[in-house]
């Protein structure tokens, strides 16, 4: 594994810091470490254990139990498909299809390349554009029909991989 | 540092003030003043709207307005959901009551120019549902049909306020329950009221209120907590997070009403992590009601104290289960644990809980402010007042709707909804995701209360409520809401781990054509263990979609089982696509689009072919081709 650089460690040695004497603080402190890192590294687990007294065993159990922590870097373009009821029913598999076969990275995975990660996400809520897809942030609604969802992706794809898209 | 307020009469001397602003918006009250020079414009924000570039549009109105310098004649209003997503971005006028719809941020231009300093209502732009009989000239909101049959307690403000601003809120008669509960009445009192008003717990259960409070009110002991359940993980539902993004405050008035009532003096909000627009407006609300003293210390004056604190979840649909919620504020895995004792006796930290939904919390200013009678003439049966639906899936006017309980579903279906799009049949509700059920044609005239719900084989839930037509496969459905189930079970108890594994996998089966028969009343036996032996809610109602399914729809499991057929084609090992080459004309297009190059031929001049090894069946090349050359089977 990586050594973390020293920038990072004092991030969080900081939240760490802030949240030490706040009742039940180990998932605050994880989101604001995932928010600031992009992931949660392995020494932060460390920290956050030794400062609320538990195992670094049972900080790990909280990290794996919630969906939305990751432990690994995610890629540099983020596609997220939403797979809720709405969403599913108007044909959200056939978009995490679509995405699979466009960027090589599997479902909630990074491309070898590390270029692209593709996260099927819990209902986003915004059921009326239905299927919603959303890339680096930017929210595409009713993705399924017409191309601006697709053509974008395969913007970025050959501006990222080049020629062959 | 604003004023703190402490006495009723300051509290009505900011609503006064506020109502001249708010008079052009709040329906019935339109008196014509020297205000109406007044513009309101008010501009949906809440996460359709916001996906739809609504913050941009509304920065460049704010831009436009300061450009004619016309602060004084014009306010640009933020505001929460409209219920009308689908129409989304929505921007609504007063006191013209023009409500444009699909509005994109280069059309800020021409609302400012041509409709505020034109004063000509913009005919080419969409507008929503023109009223056949003003001729389309002045609608009334309220009137339109999608509005017509709701009643709006939960929403009142939704759409109607600006969520970011406390002012606007007192303005709406906002913070007098709470005045009225701490100055003129016990905690007593208070729990009496709801109990008569019916209350029931909106996130699907359906306990009593009021029931639940008395529970964590005779408890001994000072630490008592009070948590508002806005986890709302049911897939497909989103009028909690709408009530949050619109109408904050209302959440922070019930919730102090409600730890007034039960003796606590800390309450949390526990809200999932996908909803940053919902937590970013409660952290202005909570800063806003802290000084202006609504919260915190000696509210009011009465020396009852009250602070609230946010924590986030973090994707774990288990959360909504109220142990697991209470894990999970405690910094731990979110797992169930056995009850009793239940929260009220032991909860967050070990002391008395009481954890309420969102829409729960919504209607307890009203309640205390209207009283019990008022609400509890609304309804039908044990199920009082209103209920939202977020309706969703293949139906016209998707958005959030707030009914009185007793409506059909036909009323909500079809007379709200405007039914399914592109004149396809209507097959199916799903209500309650996937603790629910889906319910046919047949049941469309039932009155919605939690009782006929339940009969029916499904539940309330949350409210969501998910229209499927033709087009959709139930077998496929069921599979869906038992993936996610899997998903999401903790792994505590065994017929939940395991037992909706063995599910999900004969589901498969069935779904990619290997299913038998005896599958079928395998899968009814396995289910009803798993509703009996299941440790929490998750695992109880997790059978309900294929338990449902299977009594409405045996023939579609038969078709898949005995013909290899998915009669929705949607079933994908169950489908071909192919080429028609007596209507391909060679354009390509299809090749063009496919993303697994399965598709070859000569533009212009050869037809085009599908390689069935290589074909994904992802169906692209079937909504592009433009002559209806590619078939489906």
């Amino acid at each position: 594994m990586a050594k973390l650089n020293g920038d990072a460690l004092g991030k969080i040695d900081e939240i760490v810091a802030r949240h030490r004497n706040q009742a039940g603080p180990c998932i605050e402190m994880l989101h604001e470490v995932q928010n600031e890192l992009g992931y949660i590294p392995f020494e932060a687990m460390e920290k956050i254990a030794e400062a609320t007294g538990t195992s670094v065993a049972e900080v790990y159990g909280v990290v794996m139990f919630y969906s939305q922590f990751t432990t690994e870097p995610k890629g540099k373009h983020v596609i997220n498909v939403c797979l809720g009821t709405a969403c599913y029913v108007k044909g959200a598999q056939q978009l995490v299809d679509r995405v699979e076969k466009m960027t090589g990275a599997a479902v909630n995975k990074t491309s070898a390349d590390g270029l692209f990660s593709l996260d099927a996400t819990r209902c986003l809520g915004a059921c009326g554009l239905a299927p919603v897809c959303i890339i680096d942030g930017k929210v595409y609604g009713n993705a399924l029909m017409g191309n601006s969802f697709t053509n974008e992706l395969r913007k970025i794809i050959l501006a990222e991989r080049g020629a062959k898209a | 540092m604003r004023e703190r307020i402490t006495t009723i009469e300051q509290l009505n001397t900011v609503k006064e003030a506020e109502k001249k602003y708010l008079h052009l918006r709040l329906q019935g009250n339109i008196e014509l003043t020297d205000d109406d020079q007044l513009f309101n414009i008010l501009v949906c924000s809440g996460t359709g709207c916001t996906a739809g570039e609504s913050a941009k549009l509304l920065e460049r109105l704010e831009e436009l307005v300061e450009e004619h310098e016309m602060e004084d004649k014009v306010r640009i209003i933020k505001t929460g959901c409209f219920g009308l997503c689908q129409k989304g971005p929505i921007v609504a006028i007063f006191p013209d009551r023009v409500f444009y719809t699909h509005v994109k941020p280069q059309d800020a231009d021409r609302i400012i120019q041509e409709h505020v300093i034109g004063g000509n209502i913009i005919r080419d732009m969409q507008m929503f549902d023109i009223d056949k009989e003003t001729g389309g000239k002045i609608y009334d909101i309220e009137k339109i049909g999608f509005y017509e049959k709701q009643h709006r307690i939960a929403l009142r403000n939704c759409g109607k306020i600006n969520p970011e601003n406390i002012y606007e809120y007192i303005g709406v008669s906002g913070y007098q329950a709470l005045y009225k509960c701490l100055k003129t009445m016990s905690p007593q009192e208070v729990i009496d009221v709801v109990k008569a008003s019916g209350l029931r717990g909106r996130g699907g259960a359906g306990f009593p209120t009021g029931v639940k409070w008395q529970f964590e009110k005779n408890q001994p002991g000072h630490e008592k907590y009070v948590i508002c359940n806005a986890d709302e993980g049911d897939p497909g539902a989103f009028m909690d997070r709408s009530i949050l993004e619109g109408d904050p405050h209302a959440i922070l008035e019930g919730m102090a009403i409600m730890a007034y009532a039960v003796g606590a003096h800390h309450g949390y909000i526990y809200i999932r992590a996908e909803y940053p627009i919902a937590v970013s407006r409660l952290r202005i609300a909570i800063a806003e009601a802290e000084e202006l003293g609504f919260l915190g210390k000696d509210i009011f004056g009465s020396g009852f104290d009250f602070d609230l604190e946010i924590r986030l979840g973090a994707g774990a649909f288990v959360c909504g289960e109220e142990t697991a919620l209470i894990a999970s504020i405690e910094g731990k895995r979110g797992m169930p644990s056995p009850k009793p004792p239940f929260p009220a006796v032991a909860g967050v930290w070990g002391k008395p809980t009481s954890i309420n939904n969102v829409e729960t919390i919504a209607n307890i200013a009203m309640i205390l402010r209207k009283g019990a009678e008022w609400y509890s003439a609304i309804g039908m049966g044990k199920s009082k007042g209103t209920k939202v639906f977020a309706l969703g899936g293949k139906i016209n006017n998707t958005g959030l709707v707030e009914i009185p309980m007793g409506t059909t579903l036909r009323e909500i279906i079809y007379d709200i909804g405007g039914g399914c799009p592109g004149g396809k049949k209507f097959k199916a509700v799903q209500t309650g995701g996937p603790s629910g059920g889906c319910l046919t044609e047949k049941e469309l005239d039932t009155p919605i209360t939690y009782e006929n719900l339940i009969a029916a084989g499904s539940m309330m839930g949350s409210g969501g409520m998910i229209v499927l037509d033709e087009d959709n496969c139930m077998v496929d459905v069921a599979r869906f809401y038992m993936e996610f189930i899997c998903d999401e079970s903790c792994g505590k108890c065994t017929p939940c781990r395991v037992g909706t594994k063995r599910l999900l996998e004969m589901l498969t089966k069935i779904t990619d054509g290997e299913g038998t028969m005896e599958m079928l009343d395998e899968m009814e036996e396995l289910c009803n263990e798993i509703k009996d032996t299941a440790l929490c809610g998750l695992g109880q109602t997790a059978p309900n979609p294929i338990l449902s399914t299977l009594r409405y729809f045996r023939d579609e499991y038969e078709a898949h089982i005995l013909e290899k057929r998915c009669p929705a084609h949607v079933c994908k090992n169950l489908l071909t696509y192919s080429i028609n080459p007596t209507k391909c004309r060679a354009c390509s297009i299809c090749a063009r689009n496919c993303p697994a190059e399965a598709i070859t031929g000569k533009p212009g001049k050869e037809v085009y072919k599908i390689d069935s090894t290589k074909c994904i069946k992802c169906g692209l090349c079937l909504s592009n081709c433009r002559f209806g050359a590619v078939e489906r089977h």
